[in-house]
């Protein structure tokens, strides 16, 4: 059983939500990486999803663009996002961490020389925001081998038998895009939110993380009352942008703050 | 040489497919389904046909540059004339096909990126002819470099957002397209300007240019006698040569050369031949040779002609490349300079920077040949846009 599944079945166990906090490899500062994700963890993170560096991030929004660009401008390279997550589980055996990026830099390392470096480090799932499941047979054969799991997007313009499709190849959990458009975008759709979620659990039989717009401790609330997981990027980035001298602290705070949001739902 | 592709997956042999977020896989479905219907409608083939005979100008005349071949001293070189076409390049072609397409889905509003802003000029044009609204993404730097075509396309209607992300040119001009169109999705068509992107944008931009290779096919007979040895033609993202080539495919006594920058050289890092230099990845939807670093990040590029500055390329050539029914070289910017300046001079027609890679080719290798070989070029567009640049590496201020 991967340490993803493990990790929800025993949040579900106790009646709890799962909080998926967001940062991208190398923002602010390479060397602050590590510590950043045990910080994660320490402010209630049950999963982490940890961005890699792309030059063409296609799907992310303004503020994520930033975080990529601060990262590729200190060099950091997938070899190196890898060496960090290592480093962390040096500390930590047991929180998932899923990385999160575009296709490009893993077909540039070589598909399976990526998967095997990734479960060598610890990794437990890969989010390729650009692999369609028409273009991840091969890729989620090589995770699969390696027990990694392969976590896909859905979104709300997805059809049932786009849901299915996903569901055939998707392990750990199902990541819901919230709203038509990039990362770290506009108002969430609630009510078309609790109208979905139920439908992609059954098709998939998988844990729904809602993410894209989820921006302080009240929507988190709402949202856990709705899916299983909450995802947070932008949110924490910006955080970051904006007291640049006291990034860990003020990560910390947020995250714990919206972990009090994610419970209040689970009660 | 029996030739299908793409696939009913987009795919040419291991290239092209469909490399997107899944938010973006409606859109494209929607699309898809749009364009093969309109495949299927005579209708919408009469419609296509008429815009480009009556508003486009077409079919585009074949010209015999009989003084620059003979000052050659070897084969006799043709030019397909798109220069001379409403808008002045290629490009409006594929636009005016897929403003139908948008028309017949029922989009109010359709967005573009550009480069140099020919793509985004002619998307402006179709736009104010259909009655769209029409907002051009462009690269910060490029609208620094274009400002003429940044005021025509604001002249046509158009609102040109200049992009602050990345490189800040043509790359990521299509980057922030597709976050408009991901948001925007229900009323908005998005037209792309090259062969590349996510399936089927490179089977029909292709499916649009190919009036260029098909008027070919019947006009050089008529003016020649006989179909070319070679035909030639600019690779940016590949657009004119797929227009050009696709027809000729099947005739497999006519050789197909593709014609990349070479920017400064080959052998430095400024040039845009990701054909010649680069890798197969995945960028913006579909897989294709790239000019990447070896972590897999895009590498900036470099051209004189800001139409080819480009890092990817359609996935057909890379297909064509692999498959070897097309060769692809390189021209400098030097030598693409010195082919604008003899056109300009010996025939009397001011070629765009691109098109001038193309010609530069042909006057490397028609001393080589024989009086009675025959070479076509695609002269894809005009030089007007060019002055400022060339009028800068003359030492020129206006």
């Amino acid at each position: 059983m991967s340490r993803i599944q493990q990790t929800f079945d025993a949040l579900k166990a106790q009646g709890k939500k799962a909080l998926i906090p967001f940062i991208t490899a190398g923002d602010p500062h390479p060397a602050l990486t590590v510590t950043l994700l045990h910080t994660l963890v320490e402010a209630g993170a049950d999963v982490i999803e940890l961005g890699v560096p792309f030059s063409d991030p296609m799907a992310d929004g303004p503020t994520i663009q930033r975080a990529s660009e601060r990262a590729l401008a200190k060099g950091v390279s997938l070899r190196q996002v890898l060496a960090m997550v290592s480093e962390f589980r040096e500390k930590d055996g047991e929180t998932p961490i899923v990385l999160m990026g575009y296709a490009n830099p893993i077909e540039a390392m070589g598909m399976e020389a990526f998967v095997a470096a990734a479960a060598e480090a610890g990794v437990d799932g890969v989010l390729v925001v650009d692999y369609t499941p028409e273009e991840s047979a091969a890729f989620c054969a090589a995770m699969n081998a390696r027990d990694l799991d392969t976590i896909f997007l859905l979104a709300p313009t997805s059809t049932d038998a786009r849901i299915n499709q996903v569901g055939q190849l998707a392990r750990g959990y199902v990541y819901y895009v919230s709203l038509k458009g990039v990362t770290g975008s506009g108002a969430l759709n609630f009510d078309e939110v609790a109208e979905r979620i139920p439908k992609i659990r059954e098709a998939t039989g998988l844990p729904v993380g809602v993410g894209f717009g989820i921006r302080d401790a009240e929507t988190a609330k709402r949202i856990a009352g709705m899916a299983d997981a909450v995802v947070v990027g932008s949110r924490i980035i910006e955080e970051m942008e904006k007291y640049p001298d006291d990034a860990v602290a003020r990560v910390k705070g947020l995250v714990a703050d919206i972990r009090r949001g994610v419970d209040a739902a689970s009660k | 040489m029996s030739y299908n592709l793409p696939d009913a997956s987009g795919h040419f042999g291991p290239y092209g497919g469909i490399f997107v977020s899944e938010t973006l896989i409606a859109a494209l479905e929607e699309l898809k389904a749009a364009y093969a219907h309109a495949c299927t409608d005579p209708a919408f083939q009469a419609e296509f046909d008429y815009e480009l005979k009556h508003y486009v100008g077409r079919p585009s005349p074949i010209y015999h540059a009989k003084r620059w071949s003979e000052l050659l001293g070897g084969a006799q070189i043709y030019l397909k004339r798109e220069d001379l076409n409403h808008t002045g390049a290629h490009k409006v072609n594929n636009c005016i096909g897929q403003a139908l397409l948008a028309k017949r889905m029922g989009k109010p509003r359709v967005i573009a990126e550009t480069g140099a802003g020919q793509h985004g000029v002619a998307t402006a044009t179709v736009a104010a002819r259909y009655g769209f609204e029409c907002v051009v993404y462009m690269g910060s730097e490029d609208v620094k470099r274009q400002a003429a075509n940044v005021y025509r396309m604001k002249l046509l209607g158009a609102t040109v957002v200049p992009v602050e992300s990345g490189s800040k040119t043509l790359k990521d001009a299509l980057n922030e397209a597709m976050r408009d169109w991901v948001t925007n999705i229900e009323n908005t068509f998005y037209i792309i300007g090259t062969v590349a992107g996510p399936h089927p944008y490179p089977m029909m931009v292709r499916d649009f240019q190919t009036v260029i290779g098909k008027e070919a096919l019947v006009q050089m007979p008529e003016m020649a006698g006989r179909q070319p040895d070679a035909v030639i033609a600019a690779v940016g993202g590949g657009s004119n040569a797929m227009g050009i080539f696709h027809p000729y495919i099947p005739h497999e006594s006519v050789k197909l050369i593709g014609v990349e920058a070479a920017g400064e050289g080959m052998d430095t890092n400024r040039h845009s031949a990701s054909l010649q230099k680069g890798r197969p990845g995945v960028l913006h939807g579909n897989r294709t040779y790239l000019l990447q670093d070896e972590n897999g990040q895009i590498t900036e590029t470099h051209s004189i002609s800001a139409g080819l500055d480009y890092p990817g390329v359609g996935p057909e050539h890379a297909w064509l490349k692999d498959s070897g029914r097309a060769e692809y070289v390189g021209i400098s910017d030097s030598e693409a300079l010195q082919a604008f300046h003899d056109l300009c001079r010996f025939e009397g027609i001011i070629p765009a920077l691109e098109s001038s890679h193309a010609l530069a080719y042909a006057a490397k290798l028609a001393p080589s040949l024989a009086k009675d070989k025959i070479l076509l070029v695609n002269l894809s567009g005009r030089g007007d846009k060019d002055m400022h640049t060339v009028a800068e590496k003359s030492g020129i201020q206006f």
